[in-house]
């Protein structure tokens, strides 16, 4: 401690733990920076595995190409579910810990050590999860439903992986100690510190049901069990799966804060709705399993209404009450920053150029509509009969955690180069259109595979033609094909704009333009604080008719949906 | 700024703005309708999904599917017992019990339901877990081994339906159907 005292007095001292951002100003701890470094850059190659493997599914599910014979169609499906939704987005989240803790809180990492023997247990778990599925003989699905059994080594990578998690979580933790004890800040902590604290409560508890639902279910696959209820495991299960998602939902909403802050200068319209909106999902999440069991046997009515809403849909809430403040955040600082005309020259004068900025709206604006609607339409006890296990499911799903979480890490990746790895976007016009091409790709996919559900096309599912099947039971409609088709050209523009992103990510680390120069200038700036023009308003005055206008629309969209889909649903067969 | 200390050390003090409160508050209601609308569909709806389930052995539920399907088999007029692509029709009486077999991969057998006449369809799978997904009906439901499903169902329509397997369940997953049909 003393010598830590030491060296961050001296700042001269050669070999200092710290650095001070030119960009930012704020203070650097050199662990955590190289730590971010290696989860980022871990995170982003697990990307590009998963991210092919996401293609290759998408062009064999589009009838008229069908790329991938079947073994290979379910054997790459099971490895994209683990390498994208496990490996390369709780790397990335881990980044984010390191990040929210040591660097915006300006202190020390608590354990430096601690958290590399976290980061290589992660990465051995992925590893042999990918070992696993490329053997062939764990092709069950990243859900893994039992008495479907997949080989040891799968459940065991798992379980080694989730360790590893939880050993930098609480790296994150303790680092948050460090700082309060050592006073590294002033007050409370940021409200980014607040949702990454959020999100990593939440991991905390997500790996624990993961730990009770994979342990047994290893010592199964190795023989030492001779049964595990197929309905528990579902419900233990989603304990992990669902809450798991909630931590994406808080460390992306903790990014576009981040952003707002860092490229407009945009600050929480008041920190306790922000808060106490992110408070929101640490109290109800436990209950998230049971929007996965609505179409199971056994579950009584009300456990179902209660658990799927999250007690009255307030982790919902948390979302929506996000979903205002963020655009009324960044309206409040662009008409600090000048732009006051209208109802929109806020928006339409932002910097759509920057990728940072334009990534991180179109985050906001897919994630809400699609994800966000869909969601809650499929979490409803009697809407779930309609879309249960179709198409609709993953649809739903590519919305929230593609167009929503990914493409917001993707957009603080365009932050994170400059100003971790300190080399500038090397290909700046490139950097410029890559969330486009991947927004577009994604919100894409989802949208079609929501329709192809709507029509009754399964997922995880080989040939909707059903030639080889015991009965030709159904013709799909012709929809059903040309949504097929549609989804596979926007999932290779998903997947460009993935390779544009990997690609200039990495020709940008290894070879960009050096920024540690003293007068070197960022190719995307952040906001220029001097430019401000004005303090517009205070809590008494402040308008935002833009962001008004924006969620007026959101909720019209949302109420109208619902009640089509009840509609819809009034004209099912009788059952009960 | 988001990213630094909030300049207001007592920031839980300071009054929240009109516009927040104002979402906040509409959102909060949004959800409670929400909410108590899946309570009122449970009166007011047709379409609830059954909770009565019950625990039975795989082999158990093989057998009693058998001995159920044997004695409402179909007959023709030829007087074979009819069968479509080798899988028996069965026609179980007016609004009697149902059993449909979930296995690998097949739905067993096919059955024949009469139009606006209530069922109780039994549904389980003998091996892992299945998806009962009714198409071009569109209704999904998951069926797992072990457990005893029983729905009540009406069929509104005429003609012959397909059940096709929503829950992955091996390389023969996209193989895995059924047949209902539905006559006047
Ligand atoms: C190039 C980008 C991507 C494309 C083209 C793509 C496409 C697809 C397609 C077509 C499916 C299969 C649906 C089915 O047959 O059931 C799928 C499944 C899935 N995708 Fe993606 N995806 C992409 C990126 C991602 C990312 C970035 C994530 C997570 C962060 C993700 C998470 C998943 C998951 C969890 C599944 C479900 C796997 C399963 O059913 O077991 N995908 N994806
Ligand atoms: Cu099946
Ligand atoms: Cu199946």
């Amino acid at each position: 401690m003393a010598s830590i005292d030491a060296t961050a007095a001296g700042s001269g001292v050669v070999n200092a733990p710290y650095r001070m951002c030119r960009f930012t100003g704020l203070k650097v701890d050199q662990a955590a920076e190289t730590l971010i470094k290696v989860h980022a850059v871990t995170a982003v190659i697990f990307l590009a595995l998963g991210g092919l493997m996401g293609l290759g599914v998408a062009l064999t599910r589009w009838p008229a190409v069908q790329i991938l014979p079947p073994e290979w169609f379910y054997l790459v499906l099971t490895g994209h579910g683990a390498n994208v939704l496990l490996f390369w987005i709780i790397f990335f989240e881990m980044a984010v810990l390191f990040f929210a803790s040591a660097i915006l809180l300006g202190s020390r990492l608590a354990a430096p050590k601690v958290a590399w023997l976290g980061y290589i247990l992660m990465l051995v778990g992925a590893l042999m999860a990918n070992y696993a599925v490329l053997r062939g003989d764990s092709t069950v699905m990243f859900t893994s439903y039992v008495p479907m059994q997949a080989s040891h080594w799968f459940y065991l990578s798992l379980i080694v992986f989730a360790v590893g998690a939880l050993i930098s979580v609480m790296v994150f933790f303790a680092t948050l100690v460090v700082a309060k004890n050592e006073n590294t800040y002033d007050g409370s902590v940021p409200l980014v510190t607040f949702g990454a604290i959020t999100a990593a409560i939440i991991a905390v508890f997500t790996l624990a049901s993961g730990a009770i639902i994979l342990i047994p279910t290893w010592l199964w696959s190795l023989g030492l069990i001779t049964e595990i209820d197929s309905l528990m495991y579902k419900v233990v299960w989603w304990g992990m799966g669902h809450s798991s998602q909630q931590i994406n939902v808080s460390a992306h909403v903790a990014i576009w804060y981040a952003i707002a802050a860092m490229v407009l200068g945009a600050k929480p319209l008041s920190e306790k709705v922000s808060r106490m909106a992110f408070l929101m999902y640490i109290l109800f999440l436990q209950l998230a399993s049971a929007h996965h069991l609505l179409a199971e046997p056994g579950m009584s009515a009300s456990w179902k209404i209660v658990n799927t809403s999250y007690m009255m849909y307030l982790a919902v809430l948390g979302s929506m009450i996000h979903g205002l403040t963020v655009p009324g955040a960044i309206e409040a600082a662009q008409r600090r920053n000048g732009f006051t005309r209208g109802a929109f020259e806020w928006l339409t004068k932002a910097p759509w150029g920057n990728p940072a900025f334009s990534g991180m709206f179109l985050s906001l604006v897919m994630f809400g509509f699609i994800g966000g609607i869909s969601g809650v339409i499929l979490g409803t006890e009697q809407l779930n009969v309609l879309m249960h296990n179709t198409l609709y499911v993953p649809g739903h799903f590519h919305g929230t955690v593609v167009a929503g979480t990914t493409l917001a890490f993707m957009a603080m990746t365009w932050l994170v180069v400059p100003l971790i790895f300190r080399r500038d976007i090397i290909w700046p016009t490139l950097a410029k259109w890559q969330p486009y091409l991947f927004g577009i790709g994604a919100g894409g996919i989802s949208l079609f595979m929501m329709g192809a559900g709507t029509l009754g096309v399964p997922r995880r599912h080989w040939d909707i033609s059903l030639a080889d099947a015991a009965h030709r039971a159904v013709e799909f409609p012709a929809a059903a094909y040309l949504m097929m088709g549609l989804n596979g050209l926007f999932a290779i523009l998903a997947a460009l704009g993935g390779l544009v992103f990997i690609v200039t990510v990495v020709a940008s680390i290894l070879a960009g333009p050096k920024l540690d120069g003293p007068d070197a200038k960022m190719v995307f700036p952040l906001h220029d604080a001097s430019r401000q023009v004005s303090e517009y308003g205070s809590e008494g005055t402040l308008k935002l008719p833009g962001t008004i206008i924006l969620v007026g629309i959101f909720f019209a969209a949302f109420v109208l949906y619902y009640f089509v889909n009840w509609k819809y649903l009034s004209e099912l067969w009788l059952f009960n | 700024m988001a990213i630094t200390p909030p300049a207001n050390r007592l920031w839980w003090k300071e009054p929240i703005h009109g516009v927040e409160l104002g979402w906040i508050v509409i959102a909060f209601l949004w959800g409670l309708f929400m909410f108590f609308f899946m309570i009122a569909w449970h009166f007011i709806g047709d379409q609830n999904l059954s909770t009565e389930t019950y625990r039975v052995k795989p082999a158990a539920y093989e057998e009693k599917v058998a001995a159920w399907a044997e004695q409402y088999q179909k007959i023709g007029a030829d007087g074979e017992p009819v069968e479509v692509e080798g899988t028996p029709v069965v026609a179980p009486p007016e609004g009697g019990d149902v059993y449909i077999l979930a296995r690998l991969w097949e739905f067993w057998p096919v059955v024949e339901l009469k139009k606006g006449v209530k069922y109780r369809i039994h549904i389980s799978s003998v091996d892992w877990q299945h998806g009962f997904s009714l198409q071009p009906v569109n209704m999904n439901i998951s069926v797992h081994p072990g457990y005893e499903h029983v729905i009540n169902l009406t069929p509104t329509e005429t003609g012959e339906f397909g059940i096709v397997c929503n829950e992955y369940c091996g390389i023969g997953h996209h193989t895995m159907t059924g047949l209902i049909r539905v006559v006047e």
